[in-house]
């Protein structure tokens, strides 16, 4: 019996929902809401608070620079690049070896991207817990600015939704790869988190970054994101960096819908790929036990 | 007719016991994490890569905010320093989780040896496969962004690193013996474990930041005063930003080296006593 290729609209939902509900399961019911919560509040708010100390012992307290809200709202919306680019890729590993169920997966009526996808947008759900706390912690008690009155509503909607997928669609690219890698597989992921937090500015402008690297800040997606997430909330403090102050909102958010697109088409080819190849090998059940 | 042949009688070990037996199960627990971490060289790059790529973050953030050169030194110390806390959290603390889940955690116990011991080989092991990756990371970080040191007293430099190590696995054994209770939110109390700790201990900063009852509160981690030592020593201004003397936080370490080791010991026994009673030592949740 031949298989078919395309999936049908209603299985490609009803993966993507049924994989968020079960993501949402897996990574809140670890424990009891109360230390959930706990465990919700330290993390991120430690991460951050690094920062914020290392900038306060340098310039004595004063947050009122344009230097602390960019790594502020920077290193608080990279808590997304975390939680959905890895989170999509670490479902791959979570089912084929810690629960061992990846096998079961390939052989149910689901679409495995979209369920993969789906485990993406729980860790979206836990991340922007995270990303609010950060914000909220930052505004009221640091002075991070952001007047509601001023935000560019339209702008932060719109690059949040197009970021989301750019990052959904990099996950999806490192959850094949990771199909094809049984060693070092649950490295991949913090590696390049590790790396693009690097490059991306995310936390420092690209101009501080040695010469001969910065160029790929340029080609990374998330540079844009963040730039983009950063005027939206701040306009006039964001755009003080000259990095990329010749660019204009619009021509920022063109950059990143291209290289989302480029991205999802990419992913497409990879994962057929990296499905195909770990099909042929017989690597879709293939455990460690690291 | 064949002759039977009893295995035991033809294999080349000799039977010991007591402080033998001790010191075999030591380095024979040793020997897998000081070995076995170097065969596996995707794990040797990103056990250094990884580091680095924080290490090259926070020093890019001082660089942008115009922070003295020193500062730089401070970030590529505590960058190296978090290897450790990393060995410390993911392969002491969670290891005998894992040996549960696996199933090997029964069989520890039921064999003659002292659980001690495979701690003590399990710290010993992977201080010293973790002590190659803390220089690796010094090296690379020192090269990169143009550190210079300028160690005072090289002996006291090397007795703050002992008493830091031997207090710090002290507590990753206390820890492991704790996490033999914990289930499915071992993994999120590891993950949990890292940047609160980062911060308080002063990984990228002088821990002097802090005001003084914090850091006093801090210092029971054992890196948070082995740290800060070791800055003081080997930076020009190191101590002009320190927290204590050298000398106190030496002292400060040399208790919790003590502190540790013993209350290991009876946490261990402890936390035996009570997984076997309440029937945790097999369970696997997942």
């Amino acid at each position: 019996m031949e298989k078919t290729s395309a999936p049908n609209r209603s299985e490609v939902w009803r993966s993507f929902w049924v994989a968020t509900w079960l993501g949402w399961q897996i990574e809140s019911n670890w424990t009891q809401p109360f230390l959930f919560a706990i465990y919700s509040i330290i993390k991120p708010l430690a991460g951050a608070a690094i920062l914020v100390v290392m900038y306060s012992v340098i310039t004595q307290g004063n947050f009122n620079t344009p230097i602390f809200p960019y790594l502020y709202y920077g290193n608080a919306f990279y808590q997304y690049v975390g939680a959905i680019m890895t989170g999509v890729s670490w479902a791959v590993i979570d089912d084929r070896e810690h629960y061992k169920t990846l096998k079961y997966m390939y052989i149910a009526p689901i679409n495995i991207p979209a369920y993969w996808l789906g485990r993406g947008m729980a860790r979206f759900l836990t991340g922007s817990i995270s990303v609010l706390i950060t914000i909220g912690f930052g505004v009221l008690f640091l002075h991070v600015p952001l007047i509601f009155a001023n935000v560019d509503w339209p702008l932060f909607i719109v690059a949040l939704l197009v970021g989301v997928s750019m990052l959904a669609m990099m996950g999806l690219i490192l959850a094949s790869i990771t199909l094809l890698i049984a060693h070092h597989f649950f490295l991949i992921g913090e590696a390049v988190a590790g790396a693009l937090f690097l490059l991306s500015g995310a936390i420092f402008p690209l101009d501080v970054l040695p010469a001969w690297i910065r160029p790929v800040g340029f080609v990374v997606p998330i540079t844009y994101w963040l730039e983009l997430m950063r005027r939206s909330l701040i306009g006039n403090v964001a755009q003080a960096f000259p990095t990329l102050s010749r660019f204009s909102n619009l021509q920022l958010l063109g950059i990143l819908i291209g290289l989302t697109i480029l991205f999802a088409i990419a992913s497409t080819f990879i994962y057929r790929f990296c499905d195909y190849r770990a099909r042929e090998l017989g690597l879709i059940d293939r455990v460690t036990n690291y | 007719m064949m002759n039977k042949v009893n295995p035991l009688a033809v294999m080349p070990f000799e039977k010991v016991s007591g402080w033998r037996l001790f010191v075999k199960t030591v380095i024979a627990r040793a020997y897998p994490r000081v070995v076995g971490q170097q065969r596996e060289k995707s794990w040797i790059f990103f056990d250094i890569f990884l580091p680095m790529l924080a290490v090259s973050a926070y020093v890019f953030v001082y660089r942008a905010i115009h922070a003295p050169e020193e500062y730089i030194g401070f970030v590529v110390v505590g960058g190296a320093m978090t290897a450790f806390w990393m060995n410390i959290m993911w392969s002491m603390s969670m290891q005998l989780y894992w040996e549960k889940e696996q199933g090997n955690l029964a069989l520890y116990i039921m064999a003659p040896n002292s659980m001690m011991a495979i701690l003590l080989g399990m710290a010993l092991g992977g201080m010293l496969a973790t002590f190659l990756r803390a220089i690796a990371i010094i090296l690379l970080g020192s090269l990169l962004f143009h550190v210079q040191y300028a160690i005072g007293n090289f002996l006291q430099l090397l007795g703050v690193f002992f008493a830091a190590m031997t207090a710090l696995y002290g507590l990753g054994m206390i820890t492991a013996s704790l996490f033999l209770l914990f289930g499915r939110e071992a993994d999120h109390l590891v993950q949990l474990a890292q940047e609160p700790v980062y911060l308080v201990s002063g990984f990228y900063f002088p821990i002097r930041s802090f005001n003084f009852w914090i850091a006093a509160a801090a210092s029971i981690i054992p890196l948070t005063l082995g740290l800060d030592a070791m800055r003081q020593l080997v930076f020009p201004s190191g101590a002009l930003l320190g927290f204590l003397n050298v000398n106190v936080e030496l002292s400060v370490l040399l208790v919790l080296c003590v502190v540790f080791l013993f209350g290991a010991r009876a946490l261990l026994g402890y936390m035996e006593r009570l997984a076997i009673r309440e029937g945790r030592l097999t369970e696997s949740r997942r």
